[in-house]
């Protein structure tokens, strides 16, 4: 099980009560589709993603961006407990989306620095070092049912 | 992934708009690799102080972002013009490559922190790519 510092968490539960969803997820889904094209597979049926500005205002990228940090925060309500919280999720992602679990990682990294742009001063090393911790046991825990 | 006569453009605007702050932003970028990815102060071992504001982690930055600043000046030919870098690398820090990716996403991190306005995605990706590049050009020497 994953251990977390008092630090940790409270940090972790502070950056999701400062952050908009709303906000957060459709930057950090949108930046990830610019940054890493390849991501782009998974969205075929999402229409235009021709261009940063096409991604960036497409609506469906930005309903699902919220989706995607709406499931972030489900696990920041669940931090003894993330891969049970998770586990439906893997197998939705294994098997239906058959997502290659390497771009959880990817998104990841852009909702650091969605975050990390967001937060200005107050994301000092040791908070970036709690919210990647966490960003990194979610991703762990929605690769865990994949066979 | 090589670099676009776009990405170059990209790269070089960016830069205009950053390298005033580079040693704040290699030492911020070294301090944050440090306490977020404890497993390179391995290669720091020999420094008195690996903390935040410490003199070593200020003047490492410092040096790392010139490397940066040589890179841009030389982005149409990275791998002859890191080769000398490359050689440091190689043969006397021998620094594990997986570490530059870490390195590259602590600098990306701290330029979105500094300069929200400034790192687009469309900055970042091109960005993403240049320092994947630099990482190609100094493990050129590698092996």
């Amino acid at each position: 099980m994953v251990q977390w510092t008092d630090f940790e968490r409270a940090t972790i539960k502070a950056i999701f009560a400062k952050i908009d969803s709303a906000v957060v997820g459709p930057a950090a889904l949108s930046r990830c589709l610019v940054v890493y094209p390849w991501t782009q597979r998974y969205f075929g049926k999402f229409g235009n993603l021709f261009n940063a500005d096409a991604i960036r205002s497409n609506p469906n990228v930005i309903a699902h961006g919220k989706v995607v940090l709406d499931g972030l925060a489900r696990a920041v309500q669940n931090l003894d407990d993330i891969k049970a919280t998770y586990a439906e999720l893997s197998v939705l992602h294994s098997e239906k989306l058959q997502v290659d679990p390497d771009n959880f990682k990817l998104l990841a990294d852009c909702v650091s620095i969605v975050v990390a742009a967001q937060l200005g001063k107050d994301f000092t090393p040791e908070v970036q070092a709690a919210f990647q911790k966490f960003l990194a046991v979610a991703v762990s825990a929605l690769g865990k049912q994949y066979y | 992934m090589s670099l676009t006569d776009k990405d170059k453009a990209a790269v070089k605007a960016l830069w205009s708009r950053i390298s005033k702050s580079a040693d704040a932003i290699g030492a911020d970028a070294l301090s944050r690799m440090l306490v977020v990815y404890p497993q390179t102060k391995t290669y720091f071992s020999h420094w008195a102080d690996l903390s935040s504001g410490s003199a070593q982690v200020k003047g490492h930055g410092k040096t790392i972002m010139g490397g940066v600043a040589l890179a841009v000046a030389k982005i149409d030919d990275l791998t002859n013009g890191l080769l000398d870098l490359s050689e440091k690398h190689a043969f006397q820090i021998k620094v594990d490559p997986a570490n530059f990716k870490i390195l590259a996403h602590c600098l990306l991190l701290v330029i979105a922190n500094l300069f929200p306005a400034d790192f687009t995605p469309e900055a970042h990706v091109s960005m993403d790519k240049f320092l994947g590049n630099v990482a190609l050009g100094i493990s050129e020497r590698y092996r």
